[in-house]
């Protein structure tokens, strides 16, 4: 068996169509480095399954494509040969099999002998405390359980790779978070080369080493959480990720001039919309550069630690302010606000 | 604790029961109680006797015999055609599968007597197989495979089959390895109720068989007609009694291996999991001391 440790993948012109013609995935060509979490990250229908399933070799990329496994080409090689964990949505447990069956099943098509086998199975149940759920059928499991089981399960023969197909979607809100910060934790401690797909932002950014953002077939944008985060390529991607504000701005004399907005600017204006976060205004505090935005208060949402704020700047869609001040906000009342010029961006698309 | 009251409703209703439940029972009891009354037209007070039971069972045993057989040998044929292509109608959805599906029903809708005259049609003339059980057993196959098929079918279209393959692929299992390890244990029910109605069906078949069987080979049903179409009633009734002895127990057999049993569980030293709670102790009765203390 091979090292534990992770190998990298790389899509060559990887496309699919389907035989209805859909083409699912345009010709991508994409590297997972070795050890490294990419999570696919995008609206439903994009093409994150089908990405998955071509690295998984559960389908073939369509003529030209071709799917390496560090210096093996493997685009021929059927899933039963490639060594991969697999995590299904909808868990894909054997009902016929007790929960220590199930996760000792992967050893024992590999012929692993007896006393090893109970051995790994037994750290597995142990690693996703389970130990005590060893001799319960599959149909006496929470969901919760039965995602843990389903882990433990993949990752017993010890992979070369980890995919993870909307491993949390079925889970109420609490238990999501829970099994996030435990798959991070085995994710960080196995080292293992992983494609988790999601269409959860929190979760992509939580457990991704890198994100990919796919829209229609495509990747989008690709980069680290923070990259995507803060320099989104595109407003598909930076409305995707986290809230974004947009304004329509026209480039005037050295200003961004919009409604209710006056924007001090030098460099080129690439675009007739700016985007920022909002978390990058402020509330005006009075000292001497002068406030950019004016408008009045839709509604505001006292938070604990923050209050969100929707402000009105005359036309166009209302924006989103979080603020940390500790005065209190009123709708109707007027507002003027602050923005760092560095925090804007220009949507390219 | 407040005793139930029945309404006169219910009682109606237990009555109707009972009343359709003799209907149906009081028949197979009279004929089985025929086959050990010494003389049937004087009734049960000429005595009672196994007279009839031994003749039957010295002149027509090999007619038990080969309906075993055929239909043992039936349900290793449908077995070996049926569940493969159950599984293969399971897993292309198209429409040739659908119309092989539509097409299973055939031989059912169609009488027996019509498909045994054309089964003589056909091979009538190799007379090796003409005199042998198997021309027999090739028409109850054709008669019971859909049951099987649409049997285990049903089985597999409840199951998520696709992504249950998929998952035993992923951890590295081979094509007979998940067939064999996660198909069939997943489709055991539609397995064991398909082979109790080909088991019952094979064994009673008779339209068919009066025109597939020689004299040589006489199966159970075409027997009884025989003995209660030329001998004394008491014998036919006799013959019935046997057909019971063998066929419940049989029947009894099939239905307890259909049931998952908390045996197959491997024992476990903790407990505590198990969700099946362990028996109750019966509620403290009127007479209990009123100290009971509930364990
Ligand atoms: N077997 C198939 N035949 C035809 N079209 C398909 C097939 N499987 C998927 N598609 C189509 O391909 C596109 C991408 O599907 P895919 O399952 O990859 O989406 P996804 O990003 O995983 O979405 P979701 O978040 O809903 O799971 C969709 O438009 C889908 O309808
Ligand atoms: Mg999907």
């Amino acid at each position: 068996m091979s090292a534990p440790d992770g190998i990298p993948i790389r899509l060559e012109r990887a496309g699919k169509t389907f035989d209805d013609g859909t083409r699912a995935l345009e010709p991508t060509d994409l590297t997972i480095e070795a050890g490294e979490t990419l999570v696919f990250l995008g609206p439903s229908g994009c093409g994150k399954t089908t990405t998955l399933r071509i690295v998984a070799g559960l389908d073939q990329p369509d003529a030209g494509g071709r799917v390496w496994f560090g210096s093996d080409d493997v685009t021929e090689v059927p899933i039963e040969r490639r060594n991969v964990g697999m995590v299904f949505q909808s868990y894909a447990l054997f009902p016929n099999m007790s929960v220590a069956d199930n996760v000792a099943y992967g050893l024992k098509v590999r012929r692993v002998d007896e006393a090893e086998r109970r051995g790994r199975v037994a750290q597995m149940l142990e690693m996703m405390h389970i130990t005590e759920l060893a001799h319960r059928r599959i149909d006496q499991l929470s969901g919760g359980q039965r995602q843990r089981v389903a882990l433990a399960r993949a990752i017993a023969p010890r992979p070369r790779v980890l995919l993870l197909d909307e491993p949390l979607t079925a889970l109420d809100a609490k238990l999501r978070e829970t099994l996030r910060v435990e798959i991070d934790r085995l994710l960080r401690s196995l080292a293992i080369t992983t494609v988790y797909v999601t269409h959860d932002q929190a979760e992509a950014m939580a457990l991704g080493d890198r994100i990919a953002v796919m829209q229609k077939g495509r990747i989008a944008q690709i980069g680290t959480p923070r990259e995507i985060y803060q320099r989104p390529s595109s407003a598909f991607v930076a409305g995707f990720i986290g809230a974004m504000n947009h304004v329509s701005v026209r480039a005037d004399n050295g200003y961004l001039i919009g409604s209710g907005t006056r924007i001090p600017w030098h460099g080129s204006a690439p675009g007739g919309q700016i985007m920022f976060r909002p978390e990058d205004v402020s509330i005006h505090d009075g000292s001497v550069s002068p406030a950019v935005m004016e408008g009045r208060i839709l509604s505001a949402f006292f938070l604990g630690d923050h209050t969100r704020l929707s402000v009105d700047l005359g036309a166009g869609d209302p924006i989103t302010v979080r603020t940390e001040a500790r005065c209190s906000f009123a709708a109707g009342d007027a507002v003027r606000l602050s923005l760092p010029a560095e925090r804007i961006l220009w949507p390219e698309a | 604790m407040t005793r139930r009251r029945h309404s006169g409703w219910f009682w109606a209703q237990l009555a109707f029961t009972l009343l359709v439940c003799a209907f149906l029972i009081v028949p197979v009891g009279m004929s089985m109680l025929a086959g050990v009354t010494k003389n049937y037209f004087i009734g049960i007070q000429s005595g009672v006797t196994l007279e009839w039971v031994v003749k039957v069972w010295t002149d027509y045993r090999h007619t038990i015999f080969l309906s075993i057989k055929i239909a043992l040998a039936c349900l290793a044929c449908t077995l070996l055609i049926g569940v493969p292509a159950a599984y293969v109608l399971a897993r292309t959805q198209n429409a040739f599968t659908r119309t092989i599906e539509e097409l299973l029903v055939m031989p059912i809708a169609v009488p027996g007597l019509a498909t045994a005259l054309a089964l003589i049609v056909t091979y009538g003339t190799f007379g090796g197989f003409r005199r042998s059980w198997l021309f027999i057993l090739v028409g109850h196959v054709l008669f019971t495979l859909p049951f099987m098929v649409r049997s285990v079918l049903a089985v597999l279209s409840s199951i998520d089959l696709r992504t249950l393959e998929e998952g035993a692929r992923s951890l590295g299992a081979s094509f007979s390895q998940r067939f064999f390890g996660i198909v069939l244990p997943n489709c055991r029910s539609g397995i064991v109720a398909g082979s109790l109605m080909v088991v019952t069906l094979s064994l009673g078949e008779f339209n068919m068989t009066l025109l597939l069987h020689t004299p040589l080979t006489q199966t159970l049903p075409v027997g009884l007609a025989d003995t209660y179409a030329s001998l004394r009633l008491e014998v036919g009734s006799a013959y019935t009694l046997i057909f019971f002895v063998i066929i419940i127990p049989l029947l009894i057999a099939l239905q307890w291996a259909s049931t998952p049993r908390a045996a197959q569980r491997p024992p476990s030293d903790d407990a505590d999991f198990d969700v099946r709670s362990p028996p109750q102790p019966a509620q403290p009765s009127h007479r209990a001391a009123p100290a009971h203390v509930r364990s």
